[in-house]
């Protein structure tokens, strides 16, 4: 069977439902949500660029590497802030991290 | 018709009073107690003076003069004006209302020197005294109703001055709420005198009185005859104010206030605002039979039902309350056959008699140092002469006893009642001649049990008893000169051959309904009867506390039922306490915790706060805090909407 | 055609289990380097489509900075691998079946696309745009023309990136001497020199 958008488009949602799982189905620790985040994007970046291959628009890569770019820079900040919550809590622990209970 | 002399002394003469408040109350604190002292008595006696001079002016012209000041309501078909009404009513008035009011502010100025708010004392005497002189130059009936509402609230303010006392408290309101029922009827009076005559205005509705003669209004269902139901609504007013049977039960109570308080308000002016009332409004009256015999009949039943239980009270303040009221029930008894004069007359002449007593009541007490109850009196006369003088030129004013002024007046009324030759006049001097019995009966009693016989007071007392200062007795010699000569000297113009020309037409009565006119031929032993009765009073209480002083105890043992019944006020405060203050107080409360409480609070505020206390406690718990459930609430949201676009309805 | 195919569809698994992995893995450094498998095999995605450019920036950025990074961050926090817990069984449940919802209607957009006339044939069309140029030539030609602005843009989010980063994490620590050139040069002479008058005899 000729690979064509549809499977490219499947691809990219699978991978997007795993991200998504992982951000709410961890118990460990802050860093795999981070990680799933990064998943999501990378799933995102499939089907920006599998529409412009078949749409033939280059805007979907351009958009793509944008993506990349925003990407980057959160995971560099979302890092930079575990770090600087580490170092006052002492702990990523998920379930530890509560302080926001109205 | 304005005269330009006669309006500004009639204005100086009502709002003299008034300036003296203002800076009395106002500036009190800055012009120190003896200043407000000097400003109010200085005002009042300015007054007094000038009134004397207005009525010389009254007395010499012939028609009646309103002075318009200002216009007040114009609305609709309501029309009022502030006016000042110079007619020989209102001068007579005004005299006696500034004359006894002047001496009870000189008379203040010795009794209440050691109070702490002397200031506001006598801003409230002179507040007083300037409503109740506008109460009686009304022109219109708004204006009355004004004078009357601000009567009743210096009456509440004076009664409660000492308000850290709760007896008072709860007097001044008392005084204050039963006033309130009366005037309830009486706005209904003016309501009704609107509607029926279509203004307010006195001179308009006294004119159109006798063409309404007959007509009918509709009241609460019923037909009934329109000038009879505005008379009885506006008697009710009367009979709230002046204490008569059944809105009588605030007087006594009243006592709480000062003396000179119960002096000037208990007994000479603001409880006679309601015999001024009727007399205003005779030419109303004249024509509501019915009403007349309505007010003839609770006057004469109040006249005997006060004295009896003043004949058993050991207060002396309380024994002279009863006497008024007993007395204002002879005024009325009066009103009730026509005759208007007789019961200004005796107004005129209760009015000095009356303060007298009440000053002199006030005299003892400074005497006795705060002491008023009579069982602890006794053996004072070589103390306090000039008080036991003037008390017992008061007394035997108040008997009827011939010369005094009070014989003049009272017996004239009595004589217009047996010659009415109507049921309700035959009731009210059988009544009325009762009561003369009771009267001088009482009175004396206060005089023996007082001045005479061994002290009750312990020696300490006894041996600090002193007579008042001199600005205590001015007062009351001047008062008792006027209880003396008041009486014959104002005889013919009151009731005598002279009255027609002296009340011009600021009194109606109708010819068939002169009584004062029948008065003279009537019977000798009907005439003589009174005196023969309070002779016969006097003579008792002689043999009762003088002659053998163990015989009242023995008599109040042996009928001690009546004794009790006649103690108790014939019960009435404990009837109307069951009747009306229960009930209210059992409604007050369930509105107010049921209904306000659970109903209007708990559905409203309370409710409406729990409810929502409720929902955001139910909602907080949606932050749990950890990151994972809110980026699972996204999703499923996003889920949520995803799906809804999907499918096309 | 086949080989298209069929490299596809192990690329494609492979991917798919290296996601699953990242979250599953019970060491976090293992979860980092399924995560740079992850990127790996969706590079090579890019490829078999067509967009090589793109391709090698996630293998550049993606692989070679962001996965680096997260490395650095696990192993300086030095986190304690785990056990799963009974919370993770208690909400797999309504989760799997939210995720799976979801997946199936992304599937559906999808293919109801792709069931829509007018849309293009199967089949990998030019990755160009049209004209016989690289990837990277036809991505260089609109990138600095049409899109310059969003192009300059991005590279004021990576600066703000990068001075955020730095604001978040700096921290003086008080046991460590540094100099300060500014409170050198600003130095008087009272700061640095003090007379004192010594008695003949004493000192030393």
């Amino acid at each position: 069977m000729a690979i064509g958008l549809s499977h490219y488009l499947t691809v990219a949602a699978v991978l997007f439902t795993l991200g998504i799982f992982g951000i709410f189905l961890n118990r460990k620790n802050v860093i795999i949500m981070l990680m799933s985040i990064e998943l999501m994007l990378l799933a995102v970046s499939i089907n920006f660029v599998a529409f412009s291959v078949f749409l033939d628009n280059l805007v979907g890569q351009v958009f793509a590497m944008f993506v990349l770019t925003v990407a980057a820079a959160e995971a560099a900040i979302g890092l930079a802030i575990l770090v600087v919550y580490f170092r006052n809590r002492g702990t990523i622990r998920v379930e530890d991290i509560n302080m926001m209970k109205g | 018709m304005t005269l330009p002399g006669v309006g500004t002394l009639a204005a100086a003469v009502v709002f003299l009073p008034l300036l003296a408040t203002v800076i009395a109350g106002f500036f009190g604190r800055a012009i120190g107690d003896r200043g407000s002292q000097l400003v109010t008595c200085g005002a009042l006696l300015a007054s007094a003076v000038l009134g004397l001079l207005l009525f010389r002016d009254i007395l010499s012209t012939e028609e009646v003069r309103v002075i318009p000041l200002a216009d007040w309501i114009v609305a609709g078909g309501v029309d009022v004006v502030w006016s000042l009404r110079l007619d020989t009513l209102s001068g007579v008035m005004i005299v006696v209302v500034t004359v006894v009011s002047s001496m009870v502010h000189v008379y203040s100025i010795g009794y209440m020197a050691e109070d702490p708010s002397i200031p506001r004392f006598m801003a409230y005497l002179s507040l007083f005294t300037f409503f109740m002189l506008s109460l009686v130059t009304a022109d219109n009936f708004v204006q009355l109703f004004f004078g009357w509402e601000g009567v009743g609230l210096m009456s509440y303010l004076l009664v409660g001055f000492w308000y850290d006392r709760p007896s008072a408290n709860a007097a001044a309101i008392k005084a204050f709420l039963v006033n309130r029922v009366g005037d309830f009827g009486f706005s209904l009076g003016i309501f009704a005198v609107f509607v029926i005559f279509g203004s307010l205005d006195f001179g308009t509705v006294f004119g159109a009185a006798p063409k309404l003669v007959g007509t009918t209004i509709e009241f609460l269902g019923w037909q009934v005859d329109s000038l009879t139901l505005a008379c009885i609504l506006l008697f009710i007013g009367a009979m709230g104010k002046s204490a008569q049977i059944p809105l009588h039960t605030w007087l006594p109570d009243a006592m709480e206030g000062p003396t000179p308080v119960s002096a000037l308000i208990h007994a000479a002016t603001m409880v006679t605002a309601g015999v001024f009332m009727v007399a205003r409004l005779s030419p109303l009256f004249e024509y509501a039979p019915t009403a007349l015999a309505v007010v003839g009949i609770i006057g004469g039943t109040t006249a005997v039902f006060a004295a009896s239980i003043g004949m058993v009270q050991p207060d002396i303040k309380k024994v002279v309350a009863y006497s008024t009221c007993s007395q204002l029930g002879y005024m009325f008894a009066a009103a009730g056959v026509s005759a208007y004069g007789a019961a200004i007359f005796h107004l005129f002449t209760h009015a000095f008699f009356k303060g007298l007593l009440f000053l002199c009541c006030g005299s003892v007490i400074h005497a006795m140092g705060g002491e008023q109850d009579m069982r602890r009196m006794g053996g004072l006369w070589r103390k306090v002469p000039i008080t036991y003088l003037t008390m017992w030129i008061g007394a035997l004013s108040l008997s009827a006893l011939p010369f005094f002024s009070g014989y003049y007046s009272k017996d004239t009324i009595l004589e217009a009642a047996w010659g009415s030759g109507t049921a309700v006049g035959r009731y009210a001097w059988v009544l009325g001649t009762v009561a003369a019995f009771m009267t001088a009966f009482y009175i004396s009693r206060v005089m023996f049990m007082t001045f005479h016989g061994e002290p009750r007071a312990d020696a300490e007392t006894m041996h600090h008893a002193h007579e008042s200062p001199w600005v205590m007795l001015i007062p009351l010699i001047v008062l008792a000169i006027g209880a003396t000569f008041f009486g014959f000297l104002g005889y013919d113009f009151f009731v005598g051959d002279d009255r027609v020309e002296f009340w011009k037409s600021s009194i109606l009565v109708l010819p068939q309904l002169d009584s004062l006119a029948a008065a003279e031929s009537v019977p000798a032993v009907v005439r003589y009867m009174p005196l023969i009765f309070a002779l016969i009073g006097i003579s008792v209480a002689y043999v009762l506390y003088i002659a053998d002083p163990g015989l009242p105890v023995r008599l109040a043992t042996q009928f001690r039922a009546t004794y009790l019944f006649l103690l108790n006020k014939w019960y009435f405060d404990e009837l109307y306490d069951w009747v009306f203050v229960r009930t209210a107080f059992v409604l007050g409360d369930g509105l107010w915790k049921s209904g306000d409480g659970a109903v209007i609070d708990g559905l409203g505020p309370d409710g409406v706060a729990a409810v929502t206390r409720d929902l955001a406690r139910q909602a907080s718990r949606l932050q749990t805090g950890y990151l994972y459930h809110y980026a699972f609430a996204m999703m499923i949201g996003l889920v949520a909407i995803v799906t809804w676009y999907l499918f096309p309805r | 055609m086949i080989l298209q195919a069929i490299l596809f569809y192990i690329f494609a698994a492979i991917a798919i289990a290296s996601g699953v992995l990242v979250v599953s893995a019970r060491n976090p450094v293992h979860s980092v380097l399924f995560l740079i498998l992850a990127f790996f095999n969706a590079a090579v995605l890019f490829i078999l489509i067509g967009a090589e450019f793109l391709a090698m920036i996630v293998v550049i950025v993606y692989v070679g900075a962001v996965a680096v990074l997260f490395l650095f961050v696990v192993m300086m926090l030095n986190i304690d691998f785990l056990q799963l817990r009974s919370g993770f069984v208690g909400y797999l449940p309504i989760g799997a079946l939210v995720g799976l919802i979801l997946l199936a209607e992304l599937i559906f957009c999808a293919g109801s696309w792709l069931a829509a006339p007018g849309a293009p044939g199967p089949g990998i069309a030019s990755a160009t745009g049209g004209v016989a140029l690289t990837n990277t030539h036809a991505l260089g030609n609109i990138l600095y023309t049409r899109y310059l602005f969003a192009f300059q843009a991005a590279g004021l989010i990576l600066l703000v990136a990068m001075v955020g980063a730095i604001v978040l994490t700096l921290r003086q620590r008080a046991d460590v001497r540094r100099q300060s050139i500014s409170a050198q040069l600003a130095r008087t002479r009272a700061q640095s020199v003090e007379i004192i008058k010594v008695p003949v005899g004493s000192g030393g």
